[in-house]
């Protein structure tokens, strides 16, 4: 029989778990790609929040002499044509992704969650016209769907989060109806009915939480590819104008000139678009993990 | 005490003088099913007296649960529908309340405690919280407030370290304190009736002991009724003073506890008495003596013949049995059955 190190087999469940810093560092432990991935969405973060502080140069001011400049030396990673700073742009195209990111990715939840939540509880006509609604919008990917809601509401910050939160709605709906449908007949939901609950507060009180864990899971894995989605808008040109530096509208603005005689200026928004959805990927995966009930201890 | 005090004092406080806190009149709860008509509660009437504890038995399928629903107006429907009779709880037809006011009389006035304490508690809301909201809901207490009774109301249903356990989560429970804390949210408001619908079948036997002395505990010191419905009669002669015996949707024999078991009237409750395993019976020599079961199953509600529902299962059934459903009569003093040979029966156990 193999001998078993009771206390090697304790830490690896995280027994000794103590105090944030210890959960952190369990997670660490637990997770690697995880943590990864968490410190690629924190740097994404802290990078979008202070802007001002980490970079030297402004995004917006040009400045001819230093256009098409390399990277190294007084720009770290270049300039472009028209000699703004590359590093300063991705620096501040980080509020955009993250501001589109995150306001599409909860836009989008808060619709899906009320839609799928009224159409699984209350069922009814009302559910039946949702979901065929749901059906012809899922017909469409992602993309394509954002990028006829772009064009036709025009460019802007507003209009690009409501262009890729619509989207993301019939995703999250159905999540959110089928867990409910489930739910709703479950005893504790009766046993709330006896305590004289009403249906409307059931369904906020005692569904809704119910709901939380897959809603986050689908979050994170939507955050990745709203980012993604707004880049790709801005490549086509759709999504936020100009002058406001978007990494997808950086590559496009290059990618077809530059990308022989600069190709720090197609490389490096590209390596910053990929290292943000590689990492809300790996941290949703991880979240997956944890949240998922067949692997809670 | 202060449990007495907490509760609403309404108008329904004028109507003590009647010493029936409940009054069931020929409830009828069908079902509208592909199958067709399932007369699961088929004219049932009882009364409960104010702190008393009244017993349903009888096999699954039966109408027990439904009879529970019922009375609490959570009869799914469709398929369900209460078609008529009368529930009067201190004097107020519940039936005719509309869907808001009786919402305020649910776990309020009357409240329930479910058979399965794994899933009748929200599994990711605190304990705390589960019983607060009856509080909030009815008393319009705050958060705080209402989580300190909740407190209040663990420890009162035996629950140590009340004050950890209300911020623990329902998976961090057994099934026994499950369900003390299931009767800790029924009982929060203080209600006038409590329906126990097969509190203890999903717990084990010694565990199942605790929670019933709990219910009658809490009975004696809150004044609660309540109505236990089981399959159980091992359980009802421990706890309920008055039995109704229920077979096929209807009553078919009622008494006071003590009279029911020396003397049952009705084939189904003998049959029921006998298919208790006894000691004596198992430690009998040639230990060869089998334990009697009542034969065939329960009839399919959404068929029945216009003759006695039993009869198919009954040693006694004549034609007189297949031709009319009995009258349900007072055979002796306070002693009602449904049977046309309750004499027999009768003579048969003393025999």
């Amino acid at each position: 029989m193999a001998v078993i190190d009771h206390d090697a087999e304790l830490a690896r469940a995280g027994a000794n778990v103590r105090g944030w810093a210890g959960g952190i560092f369990f997670f660490v432990r637990r997770y690697p790609l995880g943590a990864v991935g968490a410190v690629l969405m924190a740097m994404f973060v802290a990078t979008a929040v202070f802007a001002d502080q980490i970079s030297a140069f402004d995004p917006f001011t040009t400045n001819a002499r230093v256009s098409l400049a390399p990277p190294g030396g007084e720009h770290v990673l270049g300039a472009d044509f028209m000699g703004r700073d590359v590093f300063a742009r991705i620096v501040y195209g980080a509020r955009i992704s993250l501001a589109v990111g995150v306001g599409a990715t909860a836009l989008g939840c808060i619709i899906g969650v009320l839609i799928g939540l009224m159409s699984g509880f209350f069922g009814g006509w009302f559910d039946l016209i949702v979901q065929r609604l749901m059906d012809i919008m899922q017909s469409l990917p992602l993309l394509v769907m954002a990028l006829v809601m772009a064009a036709s509401l025009g460019p802007s910050l507003t209009n690009t989060i409501i262009a890729i939160a619509i989207p993301l709605v019939p995703n999250v709906a159905r999540i959110i109806r089928s867990n409910t449908l489930s739910l709703r007949e479950m005893p504790f939901v009766e046993a709330a009915r006896a305590i004289g609950m009403s249906e409307t507060r059931i369904a906020i009180v005692h569904v809704l939480p119910n709901t939380l864990a897959p809603l986050i899971v689908l979050a994170t894995a939507q955050l990745g590819s709203a980012i993604l989605v707004e880049s790709a808008l801005a490549f086509l040109g759709l999504g936020v104008p100009e002058p406001h530096p978007s990494w997808g509208r950086m590559l496009s603005e290059s990618a077809a000139e530059y990308v022989r005689t600069a190709p720090w200026l197609v490389i490096f928004p590209g390596v910053a678009i990929s290292a943000v959805v590689f990492g809300t990927n790996l941290f949703g995966d991880a979240i997956r993990d944890i949240l998922d009930p067949r692997q809670r201890l | 005490m202060s449990l007495q005090a907490a509760s609403p004092s309404n108008s329904a406080e004028q109507a003590t003088a009647t010493s029936r806190v409940l009054e069931v009149e020929d409830l009828q709860t069908y079902f509208y099913t592909r199958s067709g008509l399932v007369k699961a509660v088929d004219g049932v009437s009882f009364s409960l007296a104010r702190g008393a504890t009244l017993a349903i038995v009888g096999e699954s399928g039966c109408g027990k649960s439904v009879t529970a629903l019922s009375l609490m107006r959570l009869v799914a429907d469709p398929p369900g529908r209460i078609i008529g009779g009368r529930v009067r709880l201190e004097g107020v037809d519940l039936l005719r309340l509309d869907e808001a006011a009786m919402r305020d009389i649910r776990g309020n006035q009357i409240s329930m405690v479910f058979q399965e304490p794994m899933t009748s508690l929200n599994p990711v809301m605190t304990i705390g919280r589960q019983i607060s909201e009856a509080l909030i809901l009815h008393q319009r207490m705050s958060n705080k407030a209402a989580l300190n009774r909740a407190i209040e109301m663990l420890q009162l249903v035996g629950i140590p370290e009340p004050k950890q356990r209300a911020k623990e989560y329902p998976h961090q429970l057994s099934g026994g304190m499950r369900q003390r804390a299931m009767i800790a949210m029924a009982l929060a408001c203080n209600p006038r009736v409590l329906i126990a619908d097969e509190p203890t079948s999903a717990l084990d036997v010694t565990i199942q002991a605790q929670i019933l002395e709990l219910i009658a505990k809490l009975q004696r010191e809150l004044g609660t009724a309540v109505i236990l419905i089981t399959h159980d009669l091992g359980v009802v002669a421990e706890t309920a003073e008055r039995v109704i015996v229920m077979y096929a949707g209807r009553k078919v024999e009622e008494a006071a506890v003590g009279e029911l078991f020396a003397r049952p009237l009705h084939p189904y409750t003998r049959g029921l008495m006998n298919s208790i395993p006894r000691l004596a019976l198992m430690r009998r020599e040639a230990g060869q003596q089998r334990l009697q079961e009542i034969p065939g199953i329960v009839p399919a509600l959404s068929n029945l013949p216009q003759a006695c529902t039993f009869a198919p299962r009954c040693a006694f059934a004549d034609d007189m049995c297949r031709g009319q459903f009995p009258p349900y009569q007072e055979k002796r003093p306070d002693h009602w059955a449904a049977c046309w040979h309750s004499e027999r029966i009768a003579e048969k156990v003393n025999g």
